[in-house]
């Protein structure tokens, strides 16, 4: 088998393709509801309503995909660079942490907090990764090892610390922090509804990394150093330099995901904040062809699969793993179905 | 054999309005011709013209929008390689596809017997990989390893690769590229002892007097459209240069150079070496205004580590540069954009452009950050796009549009562009470095005379160049690097090849120094 290039494929070919990709999605969903004994096509029924059926239900998909969202822009932004950011989960944690620290230890009103804690987590996500990328840029060291790596030096620096100084002395002995005051909370975007400002921040960080790559000298930059850093160090592009704001960029958004998470959900920071949304992360910008704007719609699509297959699983005798499978099959087809858009494939 | 069912002269290969499009550009707009057997037909066109897509096509690679291929009278499948080489056809490619660390034989049976006969029936195999160099004088060691071989014996190996599969219609894509004068002529004998036993060849290539020498038709490629076919015998290097740009060609010839004042110095300056090649060893030259300075040598001798200097990418290690009387203290590449050195490299796939961006994008590769292409950090894209329309119009760059992917350009339209970026700048220096390698006529004359052009508006140009012709031709002054060190400056036609050939073999450099 070879594959030829295609110079510019058709509409069809482009829309129609990720489109299969969804259906061979369910359809090996649907086969291995079946094996569990379910109807198929009820199945997804349930995993719609579970996502979408109710107000509450939406609103939960939303809140779950906020974090989705920040993460997978983390990733994009970084990808984008060919700077290999694995390490989403500890940047969203080291967020976290700074957002408790502030949230608890500075006696100032809750106006004032709750931007000082965003800008705290952005800097901190920002220098957690700032660490890898200067090893990279200076020694060569490669950052999917330092980058992944760190992640389980986040969790146990965490696990530390909730054992030891930052213990709730209120917890029952559970580890976990102490909650920021009430007034340093995001607010609900409609009162009395669960979803907090941090999906309007989610948003809004979607278009503004949209604008950064497509109408800045930096989104130039960062696009020629990922494309050909060679051919990009030779016409004078700094390319150590915007590795560095690369760096401080999408490490910032992860941590956002921290922040958005404590500040306008949770309150306190704990080992389970996040479910590996960072890792996720990786997906959701997969699926998204690393387009910003895109991120937002996949986040949407891999948190109503979860939500949706909680609520199904209640209902139906399937096992929620499903979801993670459907997400994997999602990433698999799709990365197929992208590959057969650009390249058609030729026997012999 | 299938040859013997086939009379000296009958068509073996026939094409009938073969069209292919690529978006909006025409590669190959319905060519037809025959190739008859025992013949030496030559592909003649510019870069860009549409031979590489044609034979692609032939072979299986590409699938044809329409048109037919036939081969012995026999319709071929299209867009299957193993199809063409079943019904005869072989193909040696410029860049050739052995595997480094096998032996010559392996590189022979792979792919061609099945895997699971690799190991037996060797003894056969070697007998008859013996007879083939015999009977076409391709002689090389059935034993060696391929990463041990010179470019002409890696060379035979690929065409005995093809004749060991069966091959009777042999396709060579720009073979001569990468041989020494005399391996072209080895390669020559055996096109011919090929032909005298009943094999075809199609030969591509765009050096007029190895086509006039090889072959017995010359079919003209232009703009994807065949212009003509014509008999060798009827034709010569002129007429058929014409038939291929389309216009009257007037290689350069370069006024006498007016030097002005040096504007770029270096004394005694070394670098530090890069991995097998070797660093500057105190070198000092002068590059003045107004005049082409010329840089001979082996490749491989230290005109990567002067190029990188020149190029901002490497800084002196010991001694003193120069920029119009400065001494440089911070160097990088936008310090030396900054100092006017305009930079055109070696490579123009790797690191003269970058492939998956449009013309645009890498028109203003250099000059993002200023105005109008910018304004504080944010981008003008339209004034950007407007800057690259007047670049494409005034360097004659062939192209769908600004919004094209620069790597569907032919080498040729690539380093137009690459070239109309840097003179537009008005630099003082120009580093060119190989600038027309792997270009047609066309294109070679082209960038030769607007080197000569800004030579004449008062540039101080520096021309690598592995081809001793072209240095000479250029250049006002020559220098020889060998190993790191630089010979004098030698004026115009003060030194013959075979003088310059000795400095490039290191002699002469003790007591010079």
């Amino acid at each position: 088998m070879r594959l030829e290039a295609i110079a510019s494929p058709t509409l069809v070919r482009s829309l129609g393709l990720p489109a299969l990709a969804l259906v061979a999605t369910f359809v090996v969903g649907g086969l291995l509801a079946m094996l569990a004994g379910a109807d198929p096509l009820a199945t997804f029924g349930l995993i719609v309503k579970g996502a979408a059926g109710s107000r509450f239900a939406l609103l939960e998909t939303l809140n779950r995909a906020t974090p989705l969202i920040f993460t997978g822009l983390a990733v994009a932004v970084a990808f984008r660079a060919r700077l290999w950011n694995i390490g989403a989960e500890a940047q969203l944690y080291a967020g976290a942490l700074i957002t408790v620290l502030i949230g608890t230890r500075l006696a100032l009103p809750g106006p004032v907090l709750i931007p000082l804690m965003g800008l705290g987590a952005l800097l901190a996500g920002g220098v957690v990764l700032l660490g890898p990328v200067l090893l990279k840029t200076r020694l060569g060291v490669d950052e999917v090892v330092t980058t992944l790596l760190f992640n389980f030096i986040m969790l146990l620096l965490i696990s530390l610390l909730l054992e030891g100084p930052m213990k709730d002395p209120l917890g029952m002995g559970w580890p976990k922090s102490e909650a920021i005051p009430r007034d340093a909370r995001l607010p609900r975007i409609v009162d009395g509804l669960r979803l907090h400002w941090g999906f309007g921040l989610a948003l809004l960080s979607a278009v503004a990394i949209w604008v950064i790559q497509t109408r800045t000298t930096l989104g130039y930059e960062i696009r020629a150093v990922g494309l050909n850093a060679e051919a990009a160090r030779f016409a004078g592009v700094p390319v150590g330099a915007v590795m560095v704001k690369t760096a401080l960029l999408s490490g910032g958004l992860a941590a956002l995901a921290g922040y958005s998470e404590v500040a306008g959900l949770k309150g306190n920071l704990t080992l389970d904040l996040s479910p590996g949304f960072g890792y996720t992360g990786i997906v959701v910008a997969m699926l998204a062809l690393l387009h910003p704007l895109g991120v937002v719609v996949s986040a949407l699509f891999v948190a109503g699969i979860f939500v949706g297959a909680d609520g199904m699983s209640r209902a139906a005798e399937v096992p929620t793993y499903i979801a993670d499978i459907l997400l994997a099959c999602a990433l698999l087809f799709m990365v197929l179905a992208i590959l057969l858009t650009k390249f058609r494939v030729l026997r012999g | 054999m299938a040859l013997a069912a086939v009379a000296q002269g009958d068509p073996v290969l026939r094409l009938s309005g073969i069209t292919k499009r690529f978006g909006a550009l025409v590669a190959n707009d319905s060519i037809s011709f025959d190739l008859a057997r025992g013949e030496v037909m030559a592909l003649l066109g510019e870069n860009g013209a549409g031979k590489t897509t044609l034979m692609n096509i032939l072979f299986g690679h590409y699938s044809a929008d329409s048109g037919e291929v036939e081969v012995f009278g026999h319709p071929l499948p299209p867009g299957q390689p193993g199809a063409a080489l079943r019904a005869g056809v072989g193909m040696v490619h410029q860049h050739f596809t052995l595997a480094d660390n096998m032996s010559v034989l392996d590189n022979i049976l792979l792919g061609t017997e099945p895997f699971w006969k690799l190991g037996i029936g060797r003894a056969a195999a070697r007998a008859r990989v013996a007879a083939l160099a015999q009977d076409f004088g391709l002689w090389v060691d059935p034993d060696a390893v391929v990463a041990g071989l010179s470019v002409g014996e890696r060379q035979r190996v690929e065409i005995l690769k093809a004749l060991y599969r069966d091959a009777k219609i042999l396709i060579l894509d720009e073979p001569t590229a990468v041989l020494t004068p005399q391996e072209t002529d080895a390669l020559f004998v055996t096109l011919r002892r090929a032909v005298a036993l009943g094999l075809s060849v199609i030969f591509i290539s765009h050096k007029l007097h190895e086509v006039m020498a090889i072959s017995a038709r010359v079919l003209v490629l232009r703009h994807g459209r065949l212009v003509g076919t014509v008999a060798t015998a009827e034709t010569d290097r002129h007429r058929l240069a014409e038939m291929m740009v389309g216009a009257e060609i007037t290689p350069p010839a370069p006024s006498r150079a007016t030097p002005g004042a040096p504007l770029l110095v270096l004394d005694r300056v070394s670098t530090a070496p890069q991995g097998q090649r070797p660093g500057l060893r105190e070198v000092s030259l002068s590059l003045r205004a107004g005049q082409i300075t010329g840089l001979a040598g082996v490749s491989g001798n230290g005109q990567g580590a002067l190029a990188d200097l020149l190029s901002g990418l490497v800084s002196p290690r010991q001694g003193r540069f120069e920029i119009a009387g400065q001494e440089v203290a911070q160097w990088s590449p936008r310090a030396a954009i900054a100092a006017q050195i305009g930079r055109i490299p070696e490579d123009r796939h790797r690191t003269g452009t970058i492939a998956d961006f449009t013309l645009t994008e890498n028109a203003i590769l250099e000059t993002y950050g200023n105005r109008p292409h910018s304004r504080d950090g944010w981008m003008n894209w339209r004034a950007a796009q407007r800057w690259t329309e007047n670049l494409i119009a005034l360097y004659d760059v062939r192209c769908p549009g600004p919004g094209t992917r620069i790597r569907l350009l032919s080498g040729g339209n690539m380093q137009k562009l690459i070239l109309g970026r840097v003179l537009e700048e008005a630099p003082k220096v120009i580093l060119a470095n190989q600038p027309v390698r792997g270009l047609d006529i066309g294109a070679v004359t082209y960038v030769q005379n607007q080197l000569l052009a800004a030579r004449d508006a008062g540039a101080a140009v520096l021309l690598i160049s592995e081809d001793l012709d072209e240095i000479l031709t250029l250049s006002d002054v020559i220098h020889v690097i060998s190993e790191g060190r630089l010979s004098p400056g030698f004026p115009r036609g003060t030194m013959k090849p075979a003088d310059l050939g000795q400095w490039m073999a290191g002699q002469g450099f003790d007591h010079a120094a």
